[in-house]
């Protein structure tokens, strides 16, 4: 399947996060093809600053561009200090392809009317999975333009700028493997650093205070996917019901004929309005804890590499204290100590500087959704109330009439 | 007591008068409802007059006011089996004295927190709450409104406790259900007291006089067979008995609100269902709609039987259009033609406080069943290791009126049946019915696993669901049955309402002998169906065996999809839950304030979600899912009347075939000249004529009924999506309230 997709039309803008409009460098994606597995998309910059050779351009990147962009960064030594934003999830649609496949199986069994409702219903599901993965994948991008150290990261405009593939090599099995052993010395380390003695309460508190949210928000982000997926469930419930019903409707002959019709229809509105609340829910909300739930990742990260840099300037101290001992070799002790400390130093400041400033655009991002997803609700649930009523007074006049009906047509005695 | 509640019943608003009921509350549960009517009268006034009676809220505090018409029944059963009974009797505004039975038997745990506050004596509205905070699991508690006197003594409620006030009701208005009494009633009661249109809004003072006149005209005739007290029994008992249908899932909050109004209707058969149909409305807050749409039912198939026509046509229509107070006492004039019934429910909650609400009254309406009334409530306990669901049936004939009810010898009685008996009565009556072409109705599927999950499962909260679920469709059953102008004159039937003891009803094991034997018949019917090749002479026959195979076959895929929707709200619900409780957590370990709060208000909008997704998997199920189910097995029914139909001409064809053969053999005699046999072979000829007129007579009485019965399926059909359309929107009023909550938090 080959979806093409205009961002331009009816995007709404960097949901998860609330980013200052920093006109020196703008970057979006208003064009993305899906084929097969990869997604093209097309990055496009518009910038003021002279270190780019024109002021409005467009690439066409992957995925894995992204992910390399990621990964340089995080492993670039002077941003130690920062949070690097999460990087991008691999776009995910075989959720969607599967249950494709399912209602394919399915058709028999349904009447044509509703297959073609239930397809739309999945297509439109696909296509808010795609546009979502263009969204997080633009935001990424608008996190590091906005970053004021960030923005001036060499690999960063070589990204925006280099017209031609990127051709990142994909991680091969040894890559992989060692990726995932980094990742297992970097939970032990944590927990051995874990037991230095936290010199500035600010880290103390931070580091509990993100463990603590990371597991919950982990959880909540769970919960909520499973929330939105069964809302979504009952949405299409009542696309079977309402084509269950027309067909009884269609195959009535009596009075009730109406009824059901009116039913039917309610059901059908009520499916497309049920429908919206969960992809807003899913939306607004689960994309939103979804993506702090990668954001503190993100923070922890930072912490980590904070106490790693305060344990190595604890070893340099251990070591010059050594070298005094044994009074050999002090002024490379000496040196070390201070370049640790100094490191350590810049880490601190500059962390403290972004976990607060992350601590705002959290509370910002999360109350801008929170009250969005409240509007949309309220604003459902009345459109809901509304036909529910209307089909309710259609019904009940309907009713009424009958009973006048009987009236008129029974004889007085 | 009272008075707050008379001040504002003048206000055209009904929120008005309900909020002093809820604000009062001791729950904060019931808040919400209060909000909620005020919803939508807010917004959708005129809609809101026509369709959901939320006026009559109004007439309904109303009701409960000068005349506290109130009992609320909630009960949990203990581990042992005994419960406690507190019972607070409702007390007339005049009559000062107030006598409350306390009833607590061996069991005395909840006992210690229930007297404070039932003995408060607070408004209705209070009381039940009140009592819905009452959380023992283990206790039962039966409360009726206003008395406050403990005794200790371990006996079951005795009636006349609860019908003290009812002998000074002079100034109390009656419920409507009073003219049924009448024999004569005053040309008020004759005709809506106001125009159709009008009843929308029913004035509560309006209302009054008019029950009070009832009252009065009741008075004047002399009872005939009746002592006093019955009549009152009578009066007081059926809005008050009928138990509402009640769903294990529903909010707390929601069920006291039923219960406190204390109109269940949907207990309520035949043409007392008119009377309970008018008062139903006007009991029902929002959530009652629902339950009273049954009665509008069957008052309007009381229309289709009751031989006054013009009455039954103004009561039907007022009934219909959904609301109408006046409309209870046409409705009770012709209350004659049919039986009121229901169901008491033996409530097999073995659980906590959201089923425990459940009014399951009549028993405490009946001075006969007193004693019957505590066994019932346990009646799920074991007996002899095998788990009987004890119904009971309620049954209010008014004989002074319709003299074909004078079959009945009292005017209220109460019997135990088994679910066997159901059974039982549904073979027989098949049996001598069906041949005729009536549509028997079908009882509820024998369901060995629901059953060995009550047997087993005690904790298990979906065995009360299942036995609330079993009880409702009993009901319905017995409903069908007996508006049934045909099957109530059944002995069998009258037989089975009225007598004490029914011999067990054997044969209706799936797996005994007999069930064998049914199978083996089913089967040899399904082969000469398929021998018998009819050609059709009828089109409409034609065209509605069609017509009913091809709903039979919808309904089951309609059936389907709603179970599946049950199901995968519940899972909504419960994966709402677990959200709410990780987002309480999340809420609980931010840091910043604002948010922290704005994230537990998220909490707890999303847990009243998950109250409100249960309540609409419930309702799906109960009033959606169980509707077609129940109209699954009338299809079937319907069709095998079409196959005794088709039987009946078999009959016939065979019978004219037979004809012919003896005419020929006459012919043959004729010209052998033997007048000898020619006598014989006359009357041969003679008596398959007049079977042959008599078969095409069955074949005509066949086709009435199934024309008739399709009639009432359709009318019943109208009523019943009404009502599922009317839940959806109170759950969505909910929806919104509580969303707006939520932004109003963020």
């Amino acid at each position: 399947s080959l979806v093409q997709l205009a961002c331009n039309s009816s995007k709404t803008r960097s949901v998860s996060v609330d980013l200052n409009n920093d006109t020196a460098l703008i970057i979006d994606i208003p064009d993305a093809l899906c084929e097969r597995d990869k997604v093209k998309f097309t990055v496009h910059t518009k910038t003021t600053l002279s270190s780019f050779q024109k002021p409005d351009f467009s690439v066409p990147r992957q995925h894995e561009d992204f992910i390399w962009l990621h990964d340089t960064l995080v492993e670039t030594e002077e941003y130690a200090g920062l949070i690097i934003p999460p990087a991008p999830p691999k776009p995910d649609f075989e959720s969607p392809r599967e249950k494709m496949h399912k209602l394919g199986e399915g058709e028999a069994t349904m009447t044509k009317e509703e297959y073609t409702k239930m397809k739309q219903e999945l297509e439109a599901e696909y296509l808010a999975v795609f546009k979502k993965t263009v969204q997080v994948h633009e935001v990424f991008l608008q996190r590091l333009s906005s970053h004021p150290i960030l923005s001036k990261d060499r690999n960063f405009h070589i990204f925006l700028e280099y017209d031609q593939d990127l051709t990142v090599r994909r991680k091969n099995a040894k890559e992989m493997f060692g990726g995932f052993f980094k990742n297992m010395v970097k939970t032990a380390d944590e927990v051995i650093i874990s037991g230095i003695k936290e010199v500035d309460d600010f880290f103390e508190q931070e580091k509990t205070f993100l463990l603590d949210y990371y597991s919950k928000i982990k959880d909540s982000t769970i919960k909520a996917e499973k929330m939105t997926r069964s809302h979504k469930n009952v949405a299409d419930d009542y696309i079977h019901i309402s084509a269950t019903l027309s067909s009884i409707s269609a195959d009535d002959s009596t009075a009730i004929k109406k009824h059901f019709e009116k039913l039917a229809d309610l059901f059908e509105k009520l499916r497309k309005v049920e429908g919206r609340v969960a992809s807003d829910q899913e939306l607004k909300l689960t994309e939103l804890l979804r993506y702090y739930m990668r954001d503190i990742q993100a923070a922890k990260d930072l912490l980590y590499r904070r106490a790693r840099a305060l344990a190595d300037y604890e070893n340099s101290n251990k070591a010059l204290d050594k070298a005094r001992l044994k009074s050999r070799d002090i002024p490379q002790a000496e040196e070390q100590q201070q370049l640790c400390l100094q490191k350590f130093d810049k880490l601190s400041e500059s962390g403290k500087r972004e976990l607060t400033s992350f601590k705002g655009r959290r509370v910002v991002a999360f109350r801008k959704n929170l009250i969005e997803m409240a509007e949309l609700e309220i604003k459902h649930a009345k459109v809901m109330l509304t036909m529910i009523y209307r089909c309710l007074f259609d019904n009940a006049y309907a009713i009424m009439k009958l009973a006048l009906n009987v009236v008129t047509s029974r004889p007085f005695p | 007591m009272s008075s707050p509640i008379l001040e504002t019943e003048t206000k055209p608003a009904a929120a008005a008068v309900v909020k002093p009921l809820v604000e009062a509350a001791v729950e904060t549960v019931a808040e919400p409802v209060a909000e909620l009517v005020e919803e939508p009268l807010d917004e959708f006034d005129d809609l809101v007059d026509l369709s959901t009676d939320v006026p009559s809220v109004q007439a309904t505090a109303a009701a409960a006011a000068e005349s506290p018409l109130v009992e609320v029944e909630a009960e949990t059963p203990s581990e042992e089996a005994c419960e406690d009974f507190v019972d607070l009797s409702g007390s007339d505004s005049d009559s000062s004295q107030e006598e409350t039975l306390l009833e607590v038997p061996a069991d005395s745990a909840a006992a210690s927190s229930d007297p404070q506050d039932v003995s408060t004596a607070l408004p209705p509205g209070d009381v039940a709450t009140g009592s819905a905070a009452h959380e023992q699991p283990g206790a039962l508690l039966e409360v009726d409104i206003g008395q406050a006197s403990a005794n200790g003594e371990k006996q079951p409620l005795s009636e006349d406790l609860f019908f003290d006030p009812l002998a000074n009701l002079a100034d109390a208005g009656p419920p409507p259900t009073a003219a049924v009494k009448q024999p004569a009633p005053p040309p008020q009661q004759q005709q809506p007291p106001q125009p159709p249109l009008d009843l929308f809004e029913d004035d509560p003072n309006d209302l009054f006089g008019e029950s009070r006149h009832a009252k009065s005209a009741k008075q004047q005739p002399p009872q005939p067979s009746s002592l006093f007290g019955e009549v009152d029994e009578d009066i007081f008992g059926e809005p008050l008995g009928a138990p509402a249908a009640k769903k294990a899932g529903n909010m707390a909050s929601r069920e006291q609100r039923e219960t406190t109004v204390g109109t269940k209707t949907s207990g309520l058969g035949g043409g007392g269902a008119g009377a309970g149909a008018g008062f139903g409305d006007v009991g029902g807050p929002l959530n009652n709609n629902y339950e009273k749409e049954p009665a509008d039912i069957f008052s309007e198939e009381a229309v289709t039987i009751a031989p006054t026509a013009a009455k039954a046509a103004a009561a039907a229509s007022s009934s219909r259009t959904n609301g109408v107070h006046g409309a209870a006492e046409e409705g009770d004039i012709f209350a004659e033609a049919t039986v009121e019934l229901s169901l008491d429910s033996p409530r097999a909650d073995r659980k906590k406080n959201t089923t425990a609400a459940k009014p399951s009254t009549s028993a405490t309406t009946l001075s006969s069943a007193a004693d019957l009334s505590k066994t019932h409530s346990a009646s799920l306990e074991e007996v002899n290791s095998h788990v009987c669901i004890y119904i009971h049936v309620h049954i209010s004939a008014s004989t002074s009126i319709h003299t074909t009810l004078a079959m009945f010898r009292t005017k209220t009685f109460t019997v135990r049946r088994r679910f066997s008996d159901f059974l039982g009565l549904y073979e027989k009556l098949t049996e001598k019915h069906a041949p005729n072409g009536f549509i028997v109705p079908p009882p509820p599927e024998k369901s060995i696993m629901g059953m060995t999950k009550v047997k087993v499962g005690k904790e298990d909260s979906s065995s009360g669901e299942f036995v609330e679920r079993r009880r409702a469709a009993l009901e319905r059953y017995l409903q069908r049955v007996v508006c049934h102008p045909s099957l109530l004159q059944d002995p069998d039937v009258r037989e089975f309402l009225e007598k004490e003891e029914l011999p067990r009803a054997v044969g209706t094991q799936a797996l005994s002998g007999a069930g064998f034997l049914k199978m083996l018949n089913k089967a040899t019917d399904a082969v000469s169906k398929m021998t018998i090749k009819m050609n059709e002479s009828d089109v409409w026959f034609e065209e509605k065996l069609q017509e009913v195979e091809a709903a039979d076959q919808q309904f089951r895929k309609l059936h389907g999809m709603v179970e599946s929707l049950v199901v995968h709200r519940k899972e909504l619900s419960l994966n709402t839950a677990c959200f709410s409780k990780s987002v309480a957590m999340l809420g609980s370990s931010e840091d910043n304030t604002a948010l922290s709060r704005a994230l537990s208000q998220l909490a707890e909008v999303e847990d009243k979600m998950e109250q409100l997704h249960q309540e609409q998997a419930s309702c799906d199920s109960f009033s959606f899912a169980e509707l077609i189910a129940d109209y699954i097995r009338l299809l079937g029914s319907v069709r095998g009347s079409f196959d005794h139909r088709m039987k009946a001409w078999q009959r016939w064809q065979d019978a004219q075939t037979m004809l012919q053969k003896k005419r020929e053999s006459e012919a043959k005699l004729l010209w052998a000249n033997k007048p000898d046999k020619l006598q014989q072979a006359k009357d041969d000829i003679a008596e398959w004529e007049a079977k042959v007129t008599q078969y095409e007579g069955d074949f005509d009485r066949v086709s009435s009924t199934v024309r008739k019965e399709v009639v009432r399926f359709e009318k019943e059909k109208v009523k019943n999506f009404k009502r599922q359309i009317i839940k959806y929107l109170e759950a969505q009023l909910k929806a919104q309230q509580q969303v707006s909550l939520c932004s109003d938090g963020v």
